[in-house]
């Protein structure tokens, strides 16, 4: 009985912190929606949970006062997202199969230096590579954004620890009886067994290339070319001082599709970070 | 089987190279040329002025270290970052530990948890920069979100126009004094990953062998110390790779300190990280990109060595998998 009770205390408590976690989580982003269609006087009064009538007003001041146009930045951000994720994931794929599936005498070395420059953020040679791409006139293009995602490591990693498990070399050898040469035993054999790793690496490195505001910051110039972490970065200038209705409304929209898509696939991205910190 | 990876490796060695071919070429033109490139410019002297001329590259050795770590702000960039990973990162693994223990304690089985995790979880996914303009809004000064919550509470005036010598306490100015912000800072940091932390440690403590805990019951043990005992040891690595991970991303921190910072406010000397200061070495006015490459190759420095002890505790986690794929 008593022990009963001293676990019945513990529930409660345990309850109470996840509930005020759970509405620390969520409030910024709720009261973000709701100021998104209020007047700027009344965001000023204070905190409000129910929403304002000023939504349409705040959407055409941002579109036709302030220039802001989400769309594009979304556009732009999509198209480098989406080409570093597709290289990226295909390429890595290739890594890993040619890294489990051959045995070769650099073999053991070549993981080892993948493995090695893996945690090398790509901040630290930021300089020496502005300046080559300077010179190269790749500057104020997409190409520096998404051509490296051909070498990433940490995909490389995740890819070759799961094709370990999920790829059986007999039935490579058995395609290979069949007379399928070796790439296309990889794209029509291997690539279509890896799917749940690739799917679930295809969230993270979207959502990460997406977000990404230092490299766009030094390589993108031209402001029809900024992606979305750089075009919310204006949103702090003088001009949107005095109207923080638009302010939270492009907030909003800069926000609202990645919590759509989130809840959408969150049980996948759970598993996925749940997953890549066991990688054993 | 052993035999049959042998008479592989005569025959089909060349496409293991031309397979892994593509990754390498890329990371040698993309990252690797790079990273040498700012070795050299670290020991150059080249500017592109604002009037667009350049000067250099002329070799000047070691002055561009000199200056940047005496007259320049590489060492406070470095201790800013730290102070701010720190104050981040403890209440972070303490908080994480806990849920997590919580979470996985058989005696109390908690429900709701997949909505727990899905909402603690959701700031880590959400765009950094469009969190931290949400921040840098919220805490506005005089009537941001914030300061109204805490005038309504009671905890500061509700005139916020009172005059300072009269009223209890006034509006707080989170943007321009340097530890408000500062806190402020590593409270985005905290509150976006402590979910990313706990998710990573609760499947680490998951894939203990219930039956050690089991045992531990019967002899009579607590929750608390099965955990000591038990969880804690065993999760030790995750634990570690948690602490390096962290601490390596920490080190490269931009775009919260950056949108965080107010145009001109003074509590710049206490958030400006390294990255901070190499962009605004290369990026306007001025570009000095020999100065800027010497605080780069400080921070490589610094997270090389951090990488290093990682390297060691992955490859011994990777050694012990293929040997036990070897067993079966």
């Amino acid at each position: 009985m008593k022990y009963s009770v001293r676990i019945g205390l513990k529930k409660a408590l345990v309850y109470t912190v996840s509930f005020v976690l759970c509405v620390t989580s969520v409030m910024p982003f709720l009261v973000m929606f709701v100021n998104a269609s209020r007047e700027n006087y009344d965001i000023q009064q204070g905190i409000s949970l129910i929403p304002g009538n000023m939504l349409k007003e705040n959407m055409q001041t941002l579109r036709d006062r302030q220039n802001f146009n989400v769309a594009r930045g979304m556009w732009n951000s999509f198209q480098v997202a989406g080409l570093s994720t597709v290289l990226a994931l295909y390429f890595s794929t290739l890594t890993a199969y040619g890294l489990v599936v051959y045995s070769f005498r650099l073999r053991k070395a070549a993981f080892t230096l993948i493995m090695a420059t893996m945690m090398i953020p790509t901040q630290v040679s930021i300089v020496g590579f502005f300046t080559f791409m300077f010179r190269m006139g790749l500057t104020n293009t997409y190409w520096p954004l998404t051509i490296p995602a051909i070498a990433s490591p940490t995909v490389v990693f995740f890819m070759r620890q799961y094709m370990l498990t999920a790829l059986p070399l007999e039935m490579v050898e058995a395609a290979r009886i069949d007379g399928s040469s070796e790439f296309n035993t990889f794209n029509r054999i291997a690539l279509p067994l890896m799917k749940p790793a690739l799917a679930t690496q295809a969230i993270f490195i979207f959502i990460g290339s997406w977000n990404r505001l230092f490299e766009p910051t030094m390589l993108i110039s031209s402001q029809d070319k900024y992606t979305m972490p750089m075009l919310v970065a204006l949103l702090r200038s003088d001009r949107f001082r005095t109207d923080y209705g638009t302010v939270y409304l492009a907030l909003s929209l800069t926000v609202l599709p990645l919590i759509v898509v989130y809840l959408l696939l969150s049980k996948h991205i759970i598993r996925g970070v749940a997953l890549g910190g066991v990688k054993e | 089987m052993a035999t049959g990876r042998k008479n592989k490796s005569v025959s089909y060695a060349r496409y293991g190279y031309l397979f892994i071919l593509p990754f390498f070429l890329v990371y040698i033109v993309f990252q690797a040329y790079p990273l040498i490139n700012t070795f050299y410019l670290a020991f150059q002297k080249y500017m592109l002025t604002g009037a667009g001329k350049w000067v250099g590259p002329k070799f000047v050795g070691l002055d561009n270290f000199k200056n940047v770590l005496t007259k320049g702000y590489a060492i406070r960039a470095l201790s800013n970052t730290s102070i701010m990973w720190i104050i981040n990162f403890i209440p972070q693994i303490f908080l994480a530990l806990l849920l997590a223990k919580w979470f996985t304690d058989t005696r109390m089985r908690i429900r709701g948890q997949g909505l727990i995790k899905v909402l603690v979880f959701m700031p880590n996914i959400i765009t950094a920069a469009s969190i931290s303009v949400l921040f840098y809004s919220l805490m506005a000064y005089p009537q941001g979100p914030i300061n109204s919550l805490l005038a309504t509470l009671g905890v500061i005036d509700a005139n916020i126009y009172a005059n300072p010598g009269t009223a209890a306490l006034v509006a707080v100015r989170f943007l321009e004094k340097g530890w408000y912000t500062r806190i402020a800072i590593a409270f985005i940091n905290f509150w976006m990953w402590y979910g990313n932390t706990m998710i990573v440690l609760i499947s680490g403590i998951l894939g203990i062998s219930p039956t050690l805990y089991e045992a531990a019951e019967i002899d009579g043990a607590t929750s608390g110390q099965s955990f000591r005992k038990i969880t804690i040891p065993l999760i030790k690595p995750i634990i570690l790779y948690t602490l390096v991970t962290s601490l390596i991303g920490g080190m490269q921190m931009y775009d919260v300190p950056a949108l965080m910072l107010q145009d001109g406010s003074p509590a710049k000397a206490m958030i400006q990280t390294n990255t901070m200061y190499i962009m605004e070495l290369v990026y306007s006015g001025t570009k000095d990109y020999g100065r800027g490459a010497a605080v780069s190759i400080l921070l490589f420095i610094v997270t090389a060595v951090l990488s290093l002890i990682l390297f060691f505790i992955l490859r011994d986690r990777d050694e012990n998998m293929v040997k036990r794929r070897g067993q079966k």
